[in-house]
């Protein structure tokens, strides 16, 4: 996410729709004219009329940097000009339809990138989405609409916007539009009736176009939240902390998620927080399937709600011992070791080292339950 | 004479020790049994409370005739009023028992398991995610349209035409009624 800290970077507006033809170009071009109204310099990087006039009645009086030609295999298409935006520098862009796929052989593969670039830039966007092409959604609007649409974009493009705006329309409205030749040709009416524009399909686009402005309402709370207060509070008070928290010791294999399973429970129980704590040797290259596990075990952590700690130590006591101190540690789970070999038997095992560098700490060491041989408690299986 | 080979023997003892210690690697809590060799992998999705014996002992004598890894999968889904990357505790206790009882029991018959969990916005979401990030030779579905396990009828037939993968769905069957539930692992888990 971009740092909301970050001044020089442009504020991305979305407006977001259940469908085409309710109306979320033409609020672009009226945001637009009231900013310009406003005495900014606003000009139109790329706008989609697709023939409809009262679009393009509206993007008059809006200078528009026109659009450039790129020849793909022998054909001549047109595509936004990125270069000219940047060099004309604006300070505000509307650049129409986020999730178009770019002609091959322009500067980035699909439009959000150039917007990017735009951001990067310092410039202001407003741009325009409809639902069914965010990535997450697909599957779903494909179920309910029966039609899949091929250009999506990563729902966290829609998650980095400043601002996102619902337009909304009721599907009878919507109908009556299209019915009225002011969304599509009157050619393409009766096909778009007879397909995508059924009101089955409008109420459950709009229900999920609903659903996502909310989500991502929701969403912005958390993170401010989460940025602006609480993630920074629970660090400072952490070594101050009253309630239990638990500090779980893995590494990338496999058996690390038994005790991660074993130790969210504990945390569950008691309340209290959990923190795993990877600490890896310097200059150590992971196999394939550690590596694997590693994101296994961080999308576990995710999903727990568990905070993933890593770092790279060659003293796993003196860095455990300052991760628990950092966090306010009071539970440490580990997982059973191997026996000792050689000399490695006279040496302290870890959890006597930990129990006597951490005083007051509680050290557990979690047991491979499939291991026992006697009342397992599988009969049940 | 004698107290020199004492000596020498006891060095050597010393050196041997040393070296030992030396290739016992420093971050070394991990039993050897529990690491996995690369193999076969097939995924055993999952979003409820239980699954079909029948899947789960299907997948258990695939993985023995082909050495592979049994890969259960716990699918979240995330209600649209959230972020995608939030926690999901609630269902995390529901799933979380099960991949719990899977584990135990595929490794007390001496099959290596290696868990997963996905999130996504529906259980095909987040399986979507799941084929999309990781590599699975087999994913072995009970045709059940049991809300309690599983995937409907749809999400199987999206597998069927979107998963790079030998699918394998077990027809529902009288004796299917035999589940593996979380209620094995209640109390120590």
């Amino acid at each position: 996410m971009a740092d909301p800290a970050d001044q020089s970077r442009g504020r991305l507006k979305v407006f977001i729709g259940m469908a085409a033809g309710v109306g979320k170009t033409y609020r672009m071009l009226l945001e637009g004219h009231a900013e310009q109204e406003a005495g900014r310099d606003v000009v139109i990087g790329l706008l989609e009329t697709h023939a409809r006039a009262e679009t393009a009645h509206v993007a008059d009086g809006l200078p528009i940097i026109p659009r450039r030609r790129v020849r793909y295999r022998e054909t001549a298409l047109e595509e936004m000009d990125l270069p000219a935006i940047l060099s004309r520098a604006p300070e505000l862009c509307l650049i129409d339809e986020l999730a178009h796929t770019n002609v091959p052989g322009t500067e980035h593969a699909k439009r959000h990138e150039d917007i990017e670039a735009v951001l990067a830039a310092g410039i202001d966007v407003l741009s325009t989405l409809n639902v069914q092409h965010l990535e997450s959604l697909n599957d779903h609007i494909t179920e309910l609409s029966g039609i899949r649409v091929r250009e999506t974009i990563p729902d966290a493009i829609l998650g980095r916007a400043d601002e996102v705006v619902l337009i909304d329309l009721t599907p009878e409205a919507l109908l009556e539009r299209l019915r009225a030749g002011k969304v599509y040709p009157a050619e393409r009416i009766d096909a778009a009736l007879n397909n995508f524009f059924k009101i089955e399909n409008l109420s459950a686009l709009r229900e999920v176009a609903l659903r996502q402005v909310a989500e991502e309402v929701g969403a912005k709370r958390l993170t401010t939240e989460l940025v602006g207060s609480r993630e920074e509070s629970l660090a400072a008070a952490a070594p101050q902390a009253v309630g239990e928290r638990l500090l779980a010791l893995v590494e990338p294999y496999p058996g690390a998620q038994r005790l991660v399973r074993r130790a969210w429970r504990s945390a569950q129980r008691l309340g209290a927080g959990l923190d795993l704590l990877w600490v890896r040797a310097p200059g150590k290259e992971l196999s394939e399937d550690q590596q694997r596990s590693l994101v296994a075990l961080r999308q576990l952590a995710s999903v727990l709600g568990a905070r993933m700690i890593e770092e790279e130590s060659d003293d796993l006591t003196a860095t455990i011992v300052e991760v628990a101190s950092r966090r306010g540690t009071t539970y440490i789970l580990i997982g059973g070791s191997r026996p000792a070999r050689g000399l490695a038997r006279l040496r302290v095992p870890l959890p006597q080292r930990l129990m006597q560098r951490l005083p007051g700490v509680d050290v557990r060491i979690v047991a491979d339950r499939a291991q026992r041989t006697n009342g397992s408690g599988m009969e049940g299986l | 004479m004698n107290v020199w080979v004492i000596v020498a023997v006891a060095c050597a003892g010393a050196l041997l020790g040393i070296a030992a210690g030396y290739w016992l690697p420093p971050h070394g809590r991990v039993p050897a049994s529990s690491r996995l060799q690369g193999g076969r992998r097939i995924l055993l999705p999952f979003t409820g409370e239980e699954i079909s014996r029948r899947s789960f002992e299907a997948a258990v004598r695939l993985a023995k005739a082909e050495n592979a890894i049994i890969m259960p999968a716990f699918l979240a889904q995330v209600p649209m009023n959230l972020p995608l990357d939030i926690a999901l505790p609630v269902q995390c206790a529901r799933g979380m028992p099960l991949l719990e009882a899977i584990e135990q029991r595929a490794t007390s018959l001496g099959v290596p398991v290696d868990s997963r969990v996905g999130r996504g916005r529906s259980a095909r979401d987040a399986l979507r995610k799941l084929i999309e990030h990781e590599h699975f030779d087999r994913i072995i579905v009970s045709a059940d349209e049991d809300p309690r396990s599983g995937l409907s009828y749809e999400d199987l037939r999206w597998m069927l035409d979107r998963a790079p993968a030998e699918i394998l769905i077990l027809r529902p069957a009288p004796d299917d009624a035999r589940r593996i539930s979380t209620e094995a692992v209640k109390g120590h888990f």
